[in-house]
C-alpha cells in the first residue's frame, strides 16, 4: 500500500511528467519562467488547484452526473484559481505583478482538468489528493528547471540575485537576451525530454 | 436511466456546487480585499517616491511619502481642482466618456488615443518649499503602453529630477531595460525645453558625448529597443507640451506653485 501511495506520488515525476511525457501545460511553462520568483509562485500555486481540485472532484465523483461532469469540474477549478490569485495578490504583490493573467490561466491549464476527469473521477480521495500532488510536483520541476536555466543564463542572476555580474555593470557575463525570450523555453524543455527519455528509453515513442 | 441522471438531481448538483464554490470565493475576496488595497496603495506611493528620488534604505515608504502632497490639476486650465487624490483615478476617468477627452490624431504623439481632463501632481516638499513635482505619464512603446512618472524641478520646471516605469510590457532585456536604473539615472539634470519653451529633449542613438552642443537634452537609447525609446520620448513630449502639462506648467511658471 505504501509503495503503491509513493508510485502515484513520484511517478508524474519523472516516469509520466505531465509536461515531458503528456506534453501538457506548456503555455505557462514559456510565460512565467523568465524568473525563478515567478516560476516558484506559479509552482505553489498549481500544486494547491490541482491537490485540491483532484480532492473535491473526488469526493462528490459519486454524485456528478455524467452529462455536467466537465461543467462542474470547471466550476472547482476556476473557484480554487480565483482564491489562489486573491491570496497572491494579498500577500505576494510583486510577483502577482508579474504573473498577471497567468495564475488566472491556471483554469485553462490541462493538466489540472486532465487529472480530475481521467483520475479523481475513477479513485479515492486519497489517492486523489496524492496523485494531484504528483502531478504537481512533477509540472513544478519542469518549471524550476527551465525557471533556473532562463534567469542564469538570461540575467545571471537566481532569485532575483545576482550570481554573474554582468558585462554592463562591469563584470564578464554577457546576458544571452534569447533565454528572456519565450521561445527558449521550448529549446530547454526539448533537451529535458531528450536527457529523460535517453535515460528512460521506454518513454520513446514508436516510429511509423 | 442511472439515479444521478435525472434532471432533478442534475440541477440539484449543479446548484450545490455553485452554491459552495460561490461562497468560498467572496469569502476569500472579502476577506482579502483591504490587504489588496493597501498593497495598491504602497505599491502607487513606493512608484511616486521612486521618482521623487526620495527612496532611503533606513526609512519607510509611508515616512517619505509624508513629504509628498498630492494635487489634481484639471490640464484645460492647469488650475488645481476640490478633488480628493485618493479617490480620483486617472485610468479610469481616461476610460469615461464624461470625464476624458479624446486626443485629436494629429497631436497624438503618445498613442493613446484618450486621456483624463483631470490629473494628479505630486508635490515634493523639501525644507517647507516645493522643490520638485512628480507628473505621471504614460505612452505606448513597442507592445503595449507603459506607464510611469517623471519628476521636475520646481524652481525651473525644465530640469528632469527623475524618470520611472511602473507597468509596462517591453520586451526582457531590451526594451525592458527602461526599468534599468543607470539608464534611468542618466535621465537626471537633463533639460526639456530649450531657451524658446520648445521641446527639445530627445533620445537619441548612441552614448552622448556631454562635450557636443545640446547634449543636456539628449539621452542615450536603449540598444536594441528603437521603438520603445521613441514611445519614452514621444510620452515626454506629449504630456509636458500644451496637449498634456503645458497649461500647468505656465500657470506654476507665472504664479508660483
Amino acid at each position: 500500500m505504501a509503495s503503491k501511495a509513493l508510485r502515484i506520488l513520484f511517478d508524474p515525476l519523472f516516469n509520466n511528467n505531465p509536461i515531458a511525457l503528456q506534453i501538457l501545460g506548456i503555455c505557462s511553462a514559456l510565460a512565467v519562467t523568465t524568473m525563478l520568483s515567478t516560476s516558484a509562485t506559479m509552482c505553489i500555486a498549481v500544486i494547491f488547484v490541482i491537490t485540491c481540485s483532484n480532492g473535491a472532484v473526488s469526493l462528490i465523483r459519486h454524485h456528478i452526473p455524467g452529462s455536467i461532469r466537465i461543467i462542474v469540474q470547471m466550476t472547482i477549478i476556476a473557484s480554487l484559481v480565483i482564491i489562489v490569485d486573491q491570496f497572491i495578490k494579498a500577500y505576494a504583490y510583486d510577483i502577482s505583478k508579474q504573473l498577471s493573467v497567468f495564475v488566472g490561466l491556471i483554469i485553462t491549464n490541462c493538466i489540472v482538468m486532465g487529472r480530475a476527469e481521467v483520475y479523481a473521477m475513477k479513485n479515492g480521495v486519497g489517492a486523489s489528493l496524492l496523485d494531484g500532488l504528483g502531478n504537481g510536483l512533477g509540472y513544478s520541476l519542469i518549471l524550476l528547471v527551465v525557471g533556473t536555466v532562463r534567469e542564469l543564463t538570461g540575467s545571471g542572476s537566481l532569485f532575483g540575485r545576482q550570481v554573474m555580474t554582468l558585462a554592463t555593470e562591469g563584470g564578464w557575463y554577457v546576458p544571452n537576451g534569447l533565454m528572456l525570450l519565450p521561445p527558449s523555453a521550448f529549446f530547454i524543455i526539448g533537451l529535458f525530454i531528450w536527457v529523460l527519455r535517453t535515460w528512460k528509453s521506454e518513454q520513446v515513442e514508436e516510429e511509423g | 436511466m442511472a439515479p444521478n441522471e435525472s434532471a432533478g438531481r442534475t440541477l440539484g448538483v449543479a446548484l450545490g456546487v455553485c452554491l459552495v464554490c460561490s461562497l468560498l470565493v467572496s469569502a476569500a475576496a472579502v476577506s482579502l480585499r483591504p490587504r489588496q488595497m493597501r498593497n495598491m496603495l504602497l505599491d502607487r506611493r513606493t512608484n511616486v517616491v521612486r521618482a521623487a528620488g526620495l527612496m532611503h534604505p533606513d526609512r519607510s515608504i509611508e515616512e517619505q511619502y509624508e513629504r509628498i502632497r498630492a494635487r489634481v490639476v484639471d490640464l484645460a486650465t492647469g488650475e488645481y481642482v476640490d478633488v480628493d487624490p485618493a479617490d480620483f483615478d486617472q485610468r479610469s476617468a481616461a476610460r469615461d466618456p464624461d470625464r476624458s477627452v479624446t486626443i485629436p490624431g494629429d497631436r497624438d504623439v503618445a498613442d493613446i488615443r484618450r486621456r483624463a481632463q483631470q490629473a494628479t501632481v505630486y508635490l515634493v516638499e523639501e525644507d517647507g518649499r516645493v522643490d520638485r513635482i512628480v507628473f505621471p505619464v504614460h505612452g505606448l512603446g513597442l507592445w503595449s503602453v507603459m506607464y510611469g512618472f517623471v519628476a521636475l524641478d520646481a524652481s525651473d520646471l525644465n530640469t528632469i529630477r527623475g524618470l520611472v516605469f511602473y507597468e509596462h510590457g517591453e520586451t526582457p532585456g531590451l526594451g525592458g531595460e527602461i526599468d534599468n536604473p543607470r539608464w534611468q539615472a542618466q535621465w537626471e539634470g537633463k533639460k526639456v525645453f530649450g531657451p524658446e519653451g520648445d521641446l527639445r529633449i530627445s533620445v537619441v542613438k548612441g552614448p552622448v558625448d556631454p562635450e557636443r552642443e545640446g547634449a543636456e537634452y539628449r539621452v542615450d537609447g536603449l540598444s536594441g529597443a528603437t521603438l520603445t525609446s521613441r514611445g519614452v520620448e514621444r510620452m515626454l513630449h506629449y504630456w509636458l507640451s500644451e496637449n498634456g502639462f503645458g497649461e500647468y506648467i505656465d500657470r506654476i511658471r507665472q504664479r508660483g506653485v
